[in-house]
């Protein structure tokens, strides 16, 4: 790989051992996938919650914090994996919380701003259209990369860190023109209406896609759908498929047209209801009782906390069904201040701030809980769990509060 | 006489194990219990096998981006695969396996390596040279 003076400079530990180990980590993994070159990006955002981290994660960043290592340039971080403020009823350890605590003062040490969120490009700064960037969470990389027009890999954690530190990333993957022109064509005749449907139209084409190689275009959508359903949609699409970019015709902003993207030259495959149902099908289960309903995955945008609050209003859940929100705090106090938050608490429900229910130890707070059936209306949070000892299920956000009001999935 | 398949060259040390392989994807999160070493999700054709210490030949990667922590996290208890081959890695499996020193190989010369490889082949990786011998049983 061709490094300029200064890449050369960190390599030689001239800037600190932390940087040093970050550019090496870049090299590897660019010459793995053929870069050239480095490419500098603007912004970093890393994945990092402590199930995934374990005890050598956290000491791994420790190392660097006690090194004196900093970031380069601004650099944010997704959802926690504990809510500090209400981790004991969820049934989470204090063990977990004081790696949670250590991660959080390392990571503040090397100047990482702790923003908690994977709706990023609602909420703090989206990128513009050519911005090179190193986003981690699937969910982010695919709306900045499809919506925003930016250009971000997927960057797990160590390689977002290591883009931080740096400030440039191996020029491989949706940094290169090549790797951004439609492979798959798909054609849509029945437009989503509402979130859910969007997420399970991201999961159908993300499963038949079925590459972080694969660029799906999509014809036929004929109204654009509002930021929280691209959102959902392109969530679940890198949920199943691994897929980090997509084009919708006349809608995102690299394929005014299809030619945009050399997608007219494919072969086109109809999504049809079957393809839908099928989707849907598995986490179909009206009548049966839910232990818990679950709003996450994405976290919630201020609008989507406004729907769930009005949802709540007046009613009171079942007492042996629990609710649970996940939301950043950049939303939360918004909607604590318009009174979304205390509509929720006051259906019985619990907002949880700067975590994401999967990623919050899923299993041992499950166990601890008795939750064994979850209900939500993300499609994605639906595909992780099932690994997870949950038997999840899908509704609409409307039918997901009146199930849990009565108990059972209506 | 040994069988040498080409690929790509990949990352981490040169390793020689016993092939578990399944014609699936991976995702470290949505497809293994950690704690106990073992393929979790009840849709996994690996469900309920061990991949503490196999070559584990899989097709690719699925889902998110927690699975470049994890690899690191399992290697550091021990209980993790020698090694992982693939059709197509995504960036997030190179990511982790260059954290985690764990051999890492995908793109093979000769076609679909969960058919070119079979559950109990006696299996060395050799990212470097972007090589994979198997030896006969």
């Amino acid at each position: 790989m061709k490094l300029s003076e200064k890449e050369r400079s960190m390599r030689a530990g001239e800037f600190g051992p932390a940087c040093s180990w970050a550019i090496n980590h870049q090299i590897q993994v660019g010459r793995m996938f053929d870069a050239e070159d480095m490419v500098e990006v603007s912004q970093a955002h890393m994945m990092a919650d402590p199930e995934s981290l374990g005890a050598a994660g956290v000491a791994f960043m420790e190392r660097f914090a006690s090194q004196g290592a900093r970031v380069a340039i601004p650099m944010i971080t997704d959802p926690r994996g504990v809510d500090l403020s209400y981790y004991k009823p969820l049934g989470q350890s204090e063990e977990m919380a004081n790696l949670e605590r250590r991660f959080i003062a390392a990571c503040m040490s090397i100047g990482i701003m702790m923003t908690d969120t994977c709706i990023n490009y609602q909420t703090i700064m989206p990128p513009l259209r050519g911005d090179h960037v190193a986003y981690g969470d699937t969910g982010v990389v695919i709306y900045s990369n499809s919506i925003c027009g930016a250009r971000s890999n997927f960057e797990g954690g160590p390689s977002a860190l290591a883009a931080g530190l740096t400030g440039r990333t191996p020029r491989y993957g949706l940094h290169l023109d090549r790797h951004r022109r439609a492979t798959k064509r798909y054609v849509v005749s029945h437009q989503p209406n509402d979130l859910m449907e969007w997420g399970i139209l991201g999961a159908t084409i993300g499963r038949m896609s079925g590459s972080y190689w694969e660029v799906p275009v999509i014809e036929g959508i004929s109204k654009a759908p509002t930021s929280d359903q691209a959102k959902h949609m392109g969530a679940a699409m890198a949920s199943y498929g691994s897929t980090p970019l997509f084009h919708m015709v006349g809608i995102t902003p690299e394929c005014a047209a299809i030619e945009d993207v050399e997608g007219h030259v494919l072969e086109p495959r109809e999504i049809t209801q079957e393809d839908l149902h099928d989707m849907y099908q598995p986490f179909g289960a009206v009548g049966e009782k839910v232990d818990v309903v679950v709003f996450a995955a994405p976290q919630l945008s201020l609008v989507e906390m406004g729907q769930v609050a009005a949802l709540c209003d007046g009613r009171r859940r079942h007492i042996n069904t629990d609710l649970i929100v996940c939301t950043p705090s950049q939303v939360y106090g918004d909607a604590a201040r318009m009174g979304f938050v205390q509509k929720i608490e006051d259906f019985g429900g619990t907002v949880l701030t700067g975590t994401c229910f999967y990623q919050q130890y899923a299993r041992e707070i499950g166990e601890a809980n008795g939750w064994k059936r979850l209900l939500s209306n993300s499609a994605k949070i639906v595909n992780i769990l099932g690994g997870y000892g949950y038997l999840p299920a899908l509704a609409s956000m409307e039918a997901c509060v009146a199930s849990a009001e009565k108990g059972v999935i209506v | 006489m040994p069988k040498l398949l080409k690929c790509h060259v990949g990352i981490g040390p040169k390793v020689r194990g016993t092939a578990l392989v399944a014609d699936d994807n991976f995702s470290a999160r949505y497809d293994l219990d950690r704690i106990n070493g073992v393929f979790s999700r009840p849709q996994h054709k690996l469900y309920g096998q061990s991949y503490r210490d196999v070559i584990l030949v899989l097709n690719t990667a699925k889902g998110g981006v927690a699975t470049a922590w994890m690899l690191h996290e399992m290697t550091s208890r021990g209980i993790s695969p020698k090694a992982i081959l693939l059709n197509s890695a995504n960036t997030i499996l190179a990511q982790g396996a260059a954290l985690a020193n764990l051999a890492m190989c995908d793109r093979f010369e000769h076609g679909d390596v969960t058919q070119l490889i079979a559950t109990g082949d006696d299996v060395e990786v050799n990212p470097d040279a972007g090589e994979v011998t198997l030896y006969p049983a």
